[in-house]
């Protein structure tokens, strides 16, 4: 089949470094060295080792081939190269390397609402923002009813857009967005905006063009998504594609294994990280109710996390805050724990020492968990790190009734207290004095 | 791992090959035609967005020029008395004013075209050459409005018996207005694609332009400049646009014809350089920003 999309040996370099005097006695020195037929005294590192006024390669040597008509997930970690392969596709900005060749028009669901202006009618803007996206006068003219009508707008289209509601502001936006028709469509999940209804439409639309058979790229951290919209995936990482395109369950499965093995890297070591950094994450551990180290946590029992901390010699925090962010391996947040939350004030903190965080019965099913961790220290966040670890999880016994709970129940286990005619429910097993759901009474 | 990736004969043309940075004298000037819809839409929305909900509308556009003049003819004429060519010094300052004006809001608007627009710009691909290109049109509008008020006012004198006097260079206005707004178009796109790099720049424009007015023969004329000065005077590429346009309307000016042909072809020059700069940035702007 053709290809629709093709990257040849495509990579992208980015200037380290920031702007000052220096830069401009560097440029000087280059120009006057080309003027007089010299080498560059001060090349562009290409090794892509980070050094001041270096460079460092976004993506490097990526070839592949998005067939016509295919729905090609893009996949991998924060960091390896998504959006920069999305904004060289898209020409925001050009490649540093080799080549993309393109049959069709390009349209991407991350562009609603672009250049929308504040004062003029919701009709000037659907003309402003169509042409924006590529749209001629005439073709927005034509299909102008089917967009209004899309949008639900009715009689609002005179008015100014700022009197719109949230929500009507991006029914426009994304009626004109939907009404491109283009050839190829590139959905950025992680970027879109709006609440759950607006990216189920997001969703919605992506699955219409791909059955119009018409080509799709999708990137995103949910591999739900993935698995159910992709007809094949690819994973990049550190900039590089580390497989595919292939199969989207191969292509889940070996991002999901990036994840565990990531788990094991010593925290101190990580780049990938944000935030002012005078307050760094060290380690991170997993603990069992005797202390020891867990590979595989158990619904239901206890659990401590332990959180590894270290200060920038002249640094003392007043007011730290740590959270841990539990996401499902498919995507959405399913919990976060919060030192501040729960009333721990981190005053006068030593140089470096370790917070612990108990659960007395772990409340996640059965599952695959990613764990993030936020320092904050004085409302400013210090350090940052996604997918600090890769935590699986077996089922178990949560409510002590001697049963265990069936991954299908999902997400999160609270404790509840279930009545008949207001009378405490009887214990459906014989084991002694567990059932907690009673226990209230 | 890396798979070459090899492109097939027998399919159909690719619409659009994506390079690394294209040669310098690739312009793409053809995108500016096909995206014309979205040049007349964003001269649209400058023109009808700054005017929604005042009461005066584009009728601002008048009240400008006239303040300005009023003022000029307060201090330069009734004050520091700067001779005008034997010209009413309203008349002399107005048509001065309502010309910098035009070349002055072209400069600093266009100048901003990559500061204002990085959030437009990071998300979608549309040539970035479109947006100065319709600021110096919606530009050209507002100096339209304030043109006919000058051309009126030139005429009431010419009729009520003061040394003022039409002439058939005229005729030459639509090729003056082409000189300035090329002008103003270059100078503008060559700051612009300069400040995404050196962001002090943008400090300069401003009151750049400000200055450069002292050094334009808008509140004196060029005959009243004598010995040196007046050869550097001749290098700006505004002084004659600006007498030739006095010389027309109101029957006094210096300019010869060699002097417009040289200032002509610094604005087309200005432009061309601008132009290479411009495409050059707008490549890879933003990665900058």
């Amino acid at each position: 089949m053709a290809h629709a999309v093709e990257m040849a040996g495509v990579g992208k370099a980015y200037r380290l470094g920031v702007i000052d005097r220096a830069m401009l006695r560097d440029d000087a020195a280059r120009a006057w060295a080309r003027w007089r037929g010299r080498r560059n005294p001060r090349p562009d590192d290409d090794d892509g080792t980070p050094h001041r006024h270096g460079m460092v390669w976004a993506l490097r040597d990526i070839s592949f081939g998005i067939d016509e008509g295919e729905v090609l997930g893009l996949i991998g970690r924060n960091g390896a190269g998504k959006s920069t392969a999305l904004k060289l596709l898209s020409q925001v900005t050009a490649p540093t390397r080799g080549e993309i060749r393109v049959r069709g028009r390009i349209a991407s669901l991350l562009e609603v609402g672009t250049g929308f202006h504040p004062e003029l009618t919701g009709r000037e803007n659907v003309y402003l923002n169509g042409a924006i996206l590529g749209m001629t006068k005439a073709e927005i003219r034509r299909k102008f009813d089917e967009i209004v009508g899309f949008s639900e707008i009715g009689s609002y289209i005179d008015t100014p857009v700022k009197r719109y509601s949230s929500g009507m502001y991006v029914r426009l936006a994304f009626a004109v967005a939907a009404h491109l028709e283009p050839e190829i469509l590139v959905v950025d999940e992680v970027l879109a905006v709006g609440d759950a209804a607006f990216q189920r439409r997001c969703l919605g639309k992506m699955g219409e063009v791909a059955a119009g058979g018409r080509t799709v790229l999708f990137v995103s951290h949910n591999m739900a998504a993935v698995q159910s919209l992709c007809t094949r995936a690819l994973v990049l990482e550190g900039g590089r594609l580390d497989y595919g395109p292939g199969s989207t369950h191969a292509a889940v499965d070996h991002y999901l294994g990036q994840l565990k093995d990531l788990a094991g890297a010593d925290l101190a070591e990580r780049t990938d990280r944000r935030g002012a950094g005078q307050m760094r994450l060290t380690s991170f551990r997993c603990l069992d109710a005797s202390g020891r180290d867990l590979e595989v946590l158990a619904c239901g029992s206890r659990t401590e996390f332990l959180i590894g901390y270290e200060c920038a010699q002249d640094f003392r925090p007043d007011g730290a805050q740590a959270r841990i962010v539990i996401r499902a391996a498919s995507g959405p947040t399913v919990t976060v724990l919060d030192s501040e939350g729960n009333g721990l004030a981190v005053r006068g903190a030593p140089a470096s020492g370790t917070l612990s965080c108990a659960l007395d019965r772990l409340p996640l099913t059965q599952g695959a968990y990613i764990v993030d961790l936020i320092l904050t220290a004085d409302g400013v966040t210090q350090d940052w790190i996604r997918e600090v670890a890769a935590v699986t999880v077996e089922t178990g016994d949560f409510y002590g009734t001697g049963m265990v709970t069936p991954p299908t129940h999902g997400g999160v286990l609270f404790d509840q207290e279930w009545r008949l005619n207001g009378a405490p429910a009887v214990r459906s097993t014989a084991a002694e004095g567990g059932l907690r759901a009673s226990c209230a009474s | 791992m890396s798979v070459r990736v090899e492109p097939e004969a027998d399919a159909r043309p690719w619409t659009l090959v994506i390079r690394p940075v294209r040669s310098l004298l690739d312009l793409r000037l053809g995108l500016l035609l096909q995206y014309r819809d979205l040049v007349s839409l964003f001269v649209r929305r400058d023109f009808v967005a700054v005017y929604k909900q005042t009461i005066l509308g584009p009728l601002w556009h008048l009240v400008q020029p006239i303040l300005t003049t009023v003022t000029f003819t307060i201090i330069f004429g009734n004050i520091a008395k700067l001779p005008t060519d034997g010209l009413p010094g309203f008349l002399f300052y107005m048509g001065g004013t309502v010309i910098w004006t035009y070349f002055a809001n072209c400069v600093t608007a266009t100048s901003q075209t990559f500061s204002h627009n990085a959030q437009l710009f990071g998300k979608v691909y549309f040539p970035r050459i479109v947006v100065p290109v319709a600021t110096a049109i919606s530009n050209l509008i507002a100096f339209a409005i304030q043109f006919t008020m000058f051309v009126v006012l030139a005429l009431w004198y010419a009729g009520h018996g003061y040394p003022v006097k039409q002439n058939w260079t005229i005729l030459l206005t639509p090729v003056y207005v082409l000189m300035m707004a090329c002008l103003g178009l270059g100078v503008g796109i060559v700051v612009s694609s300069l400040t995404t790099r050196y962001k002090d720049l943008a400090q300069l424009v401003a009151f750049g332009v400000h200055l450069f007015m002292y050094a334009t023969p808008v509140i004196y004329p060029m005959s009243s400049i004598s010995g040196k000065f007046a050869f550097i005077l001749r290098l700006n590429p505004c002084a004659p646009i600006i007498e030739a346009f006095r010389y027309a309307y109101l029957g006094a000016g210096s300019v010869t014809a060699g002097q417009l042909l040289v200032s002509g072809a610094t604005c087309v020059g200005i432009l061309f350089v601008g132009l290479v700069l411009f495409s050059r940035v707008e490549q890879t702007f933003m990665d900058t920003v």
